[in-house]
């Protein structure tokens, strides 16, 4: 029972981390949370079953195209909902703007695909076992962008433009380089990594359009407790989350385990809003 | 110069009491329209109107939260599930001996406010974004846990509504209920917001900085407006129980909450009648596309997002003419200095400001090293020095925002609080911004009258209830606010907004806001950067004014002829320390202020 929880609990947790990423990619490029993340990993999941269950496409293929249709509303989040609300910050326009543009995919999805939860192929033909592909294969995803956000940042001129624009937008622009494209990049980049999350976890989420609030929520959780922009400790926090949710299903019950929960989620922000792993100083004048 | 001043306000007042009518007129249109809508609609119609009735008692309260103190509430559905269950199920009886309908409503009241301050209350710590998803965290929570909850709640089966009595059980009769408590949550809230505390709220979302030298205590100020809206919120929950006469989860989706929130959008911020509008355009508007039902949420989604990004002022800048007409464009500011005196009343005795060995190093930057400073009663205090020699750091240690690590700040012998931002206010210490810090789309007179804030002696049920404390209240802080206008020369342009000044019109702006405090002392950091010539020497007059009548100055600045032209006393820092002391003609011709600082 105890391996179950655990195999279960990293396995949701991997996914939640993942969607932290997604949140993380967006807010280095341009300072703003995107309420599209969690609609990211339900599109993801949705897109996987309609290309390789329904269409019948070959695994690859739906996973490209998955991740393809996840770049797109990357780059429709940048284009729609943060560029032209980028100038005044302060004003919080974003929160709004992106909301918008999650509630339109989400109501999109669930009137044009299904409002019931509709299944997840399974991706690889091999035998149903103890440690299952559902299970691993969210670990696995994890860990390829891991590995493949920190070569990307440490090893590529693009990533060194990633990073310093995160660092210091203005002064990235006073060197050259080209801003925009570079948000615009990251965005896709970000629904890439939302898209693969809920198409990872797919068989544990089913494809269902009303996992885009849940996962807004639960991989926001990870973001928060980790530090926003930190990817490590969003890995942490979002494996953490996960164990902890599953255990709580398994011992109090599924609705009091979201409400353990939140209530664990607010108690530690209130107690450090800036997040457990790192400590930022704002200036008020 | 006096008896032009008193010619000047009888005109104003009047001024101010037609805008009063004019703006009072569509809401009787409203009543006009609401209580004889029976003679015109009938059957489903009246259903219809009832809904938007309850939505906006809901709403009324939730505008306050976003329109005005510009927290993103996103998850208030939460709030109406939790006034729906408490009534339906107080009165089946689930839990407790049923009850009466309306007391059963007035317990959901009391739920609602306790639960709308505990959810609101993150908002203090919180940014926007984690404080949305806190509230849409605790909608998710809430519904869950009304599915989960069977034996009390019925889960998915769901509770039958409660009934209220004759004369309130037919239909319009339940109609005329629900709207005469949308018209009391209307004139509620229009109370407020044309209270001390709805311009405060909106000080705390444009400025809040600014709020927190004006004394406004941010967690009182909230908590008693998560309360209320929670509250009216509850009460919403109850009416829509018993118009729905039978709930279950399914009925509070996060829809309702999208249309809620996009209802305050759509009307506008700051503005009780541009939500009030939205409400009843987004309950009547789906009845007139049947086919589009399934829709409905992807619309209202498409409307959030083409007034963000079109209107992002909503109906209420749309209906706002007077703010089109073009101001003059050669005024200038001509403060009038010898109404100081009327403002002041009695000149304030206080003792010294002064700093004790006061340290703050940033990392291994010592931003202010060991300082020593003294700020008296009556005299302006140049504090002067390069860039990065810690003018601002002081000034900000004086005001709260920093912490020193060393030494400590006394006013009068009595040490001055560490961090408490809000609390210098009532001890008489005001301040301005570098750069301005004012509500843009508040008239110039609000935002002076922000600055009095602490001087309102009425509570905010007094302001909801417009008792007659609220009312001497407004009018002597409307008042006051005319005169330190006046003061500063800039009363004519009393009623436009703020954002259509000029720079230098909203540095006097935020002086006349400081001296509504009747300060001791005045802290202003940098008053003359962006004014013309002309300008900073009426300043100049204006500050020595201000120390004449017994207010201590401290003005941080980079003009050296202002400084050497007003000052008394002058402190010139370097790196933190104080490199010199004195009078300006010893600083003039003090060797090493020359050499590191004036210039050969």
């Amino acid at each position: 029972m105890v391996e179950s929880i655990v195999l279960s609990g990293v396995a949701v947790g991997c996914v939640y981390a993942l969607i932290a990423i997604t949140y993380n990619v967006m807010f280095s490029a341009s300072r703003v949370f995107s309420f599209t993340a969690g609609t990211l990993g339900m599109l993801g999941g949705v897109l996987g079953s309609l290309f390789i269950a329904r269409i019948g496409m070959p695994v690859a293929a739906g996973l490209v195209l998955a991740l393809a249709g996840g770049a797109a509303l990357g780059i429709v989040t940048e284009v729609v909902a943060v560029r032209p609300v980028l100038k005044s910050l302060d004003q919080h326009l974003y929160v709004l703007s992106t909301l918008a543009l999650a509630l339109m995919v989400q109501q999109f999805t669930a009137i044009e695909w299904s409002t019931e939860p509709q299944p997840f192929p399974r991706l690889l033909d091999i035998a149903r076992g103890e440690f299952d592909q559902q299970f691993w294969l969210p670990m696995l995803a994890c860990a390829i962008v891991i590995i493949g956000l920190e070569l990307l940042y440490r090893h590529s001129l693009v990533g060194h433009a990633f990073l310093a624009i995160a660092e210091d937008n203005y002064a990235a622009r006073a060197l050259g380089l080209p801003e925009r494209r570079l948000r615009m990049m990251s965005f896709a980049l970000a629904g890439v990594i939302g898209a693969l999350a809920g198409f990872a976890g797919g068989e544990m989420l089913l494809a269902f359009f009303a996992n885009a609030p849940l996962l807004t929520f639960y991989g926001f959780v990870p973001v928060a407790l980790g530090g926003m922009g930190n990817n490590r400790g969003a890995v942490v926090a979002g494996i953490l989350l996960g164990l902890f949710q599953q255990a709580a299903n398994f011992l109090v019950g599924g609705i009091f385990a979201s409400v353990a929960v939140f209530t664990v989620f607010i108690i530690v922000l209130l107690a450090r809003p800036e997040g457990l792993a790192s400590a930022a100083l704002r200036r008020h004048v | 110069m006096d008896t032009q001043a008193t010619q000047s306000r009888p005109n104003c007042a009047h001024l101010l009491g037609s805008v009063n009518t004019f703006a009072a007129l569509p809401f009787l249109v409203l009543m006009l329209v609401g209580v004889s809508f029976p003679l015109f609609g009938g059957g489903y119609w009246g259903v219809i109107a009832t809904r938007a009735c309850v939505y906006w008692v809901l709403v009324s309260g939730l505008n306050l939260v976003v329109g005005f103190a510009g927290q993103i509430a996103i998850g208030w559905v939460a709030l109406l599930t939790l006034g729906a269950y408490t009534t339906s199920v107080l009165v089946a009886g689930n839990v407790v001996p049923a009850l009466p309908p309306y007391l059963a409503l007035a317990t959901a009241a009391v739920v609602g406010a306790i639960f709308g301050l505990i959810v609101g209350l993150p908002a203090l710590r919180l940014r926007t974004f984690y404080f949305a998803i806190t509230t849409l965290g605790f909608a998710t929570i809430v519904t869950q846990v009304a599915l989960a909850w069977q034996s009390v709640t019925g889960g998915g089966v769901g509770v039958a509504g409660p009934v209220f009595p004759e004369p309130f059980s037919s239909q319009w009769g339940f109609y005329y209920f629900c709207f005469g408590l949308a018209a009391i949550c209307t004139w509620m809230t229009a109370n407020i917001a044309a209270s001390r505390f709805g311009r405060a709220l909106t000080a705390i979302r444009d400025a809040e900085v600014a709020a927190e030298a004006c004394g406004i205590s941010k967690p009182v100020l909230l908590g008693a407006v998560f309360l209320f809206s929670g509250a009216v919120a509850a009460v919403a929950g109850g009416l829509f129980a018993a118009l729905q006469s039978y709930i279950t989860p399914d009925a509070f989706t996060l829809d309702l909450s999208v249309l809620f929130f996009i209802a305050i959008l759509i009307g506008g911020r700051s503005s009780i009648f541009g939500p009030l509008l939205g409400t009843i355009l987004l309950t009547v508007l789906p009845e007139f596309a049947a086919p589009l039902v399934a829709w409905s949420t992807f619309l209202y989604a498409v409307l959030l997002l083409v007034i963000v990004l079109a209107i992002p002022g909503g109906i209420a800048a749309i209906l706002d003419f007077k703010n089109r007409r073009p101001l003059e464009s050669d005024r200038a500011i001509i403060p009038r200095p010898n109404l100081l005196e009327r403002l002041f009343g009695a000149a304030p005795d206080a003792g010294a400001l002064t700093l004790e060995q006061v340290a703050l190093s940033f990392g291994g930057v010592r931003a202010i090293d060991g300082l020593d400073l003294e700020i008296r009663p009556g005299q302006v205090h140049g504090l002067i020095g390069p860039n990065g020699s810690g003018k601002t750091t002081t000034l900000n240690v004086i005001s709260g925002y920093y912490a020193p690590q060393r030494g400590v700040v006394r006013l009068n012998g009595a040490e001055v609080p560490v961090l408490a931002r809000h609390r210098r206010a009532p001890m008489r210490i005001a301040r301005t911004f570098q750069t301005p810090r004012i509500v843009g789309s508040a008239s110039v007179l609000q935002n002076v009258m922000i600055g009095g804030t602490i001087d309102g002696e009425g509570t905010f049920v007094e302001s909801l209830l417009a008792l007659p404390r609220h009312r001497r209240d407004e009018a002597m802080l409307r008042d006051s606010a005319m005169l330190a206008l006046a003061v500063v020369g800039l009363e004519r342009l009393a009623l436009v907004r703020a954002d259509r000044l000029q720079h230098s019109e909203l540095r006097f702006t935020e002086i006349a806001r400081a001296l509504m405090l009747r300060p001791a002392f005045l802290l202003l950091d940098e008053p003359a950067s962006g004014l013309s010539v002309d300008e900073i020497t009426r300043l100049s007059e204006l500050l020595l004014a201000i120390s004449r009548s017994g207010t201590g100055v401290l003005l941080v600045e980079h003009h050296p002829d202002l400084i050497f032209d007003i000052c008394h006393y002058v402190t010139v820092l370097n790196l933190g320390r104080t490199l010199a002391a004195g009078t300006p003609a010893e600083i003039r011709s003090h060797p090493e202020v020359i050499n590191a600082y004036l210039g050969k």
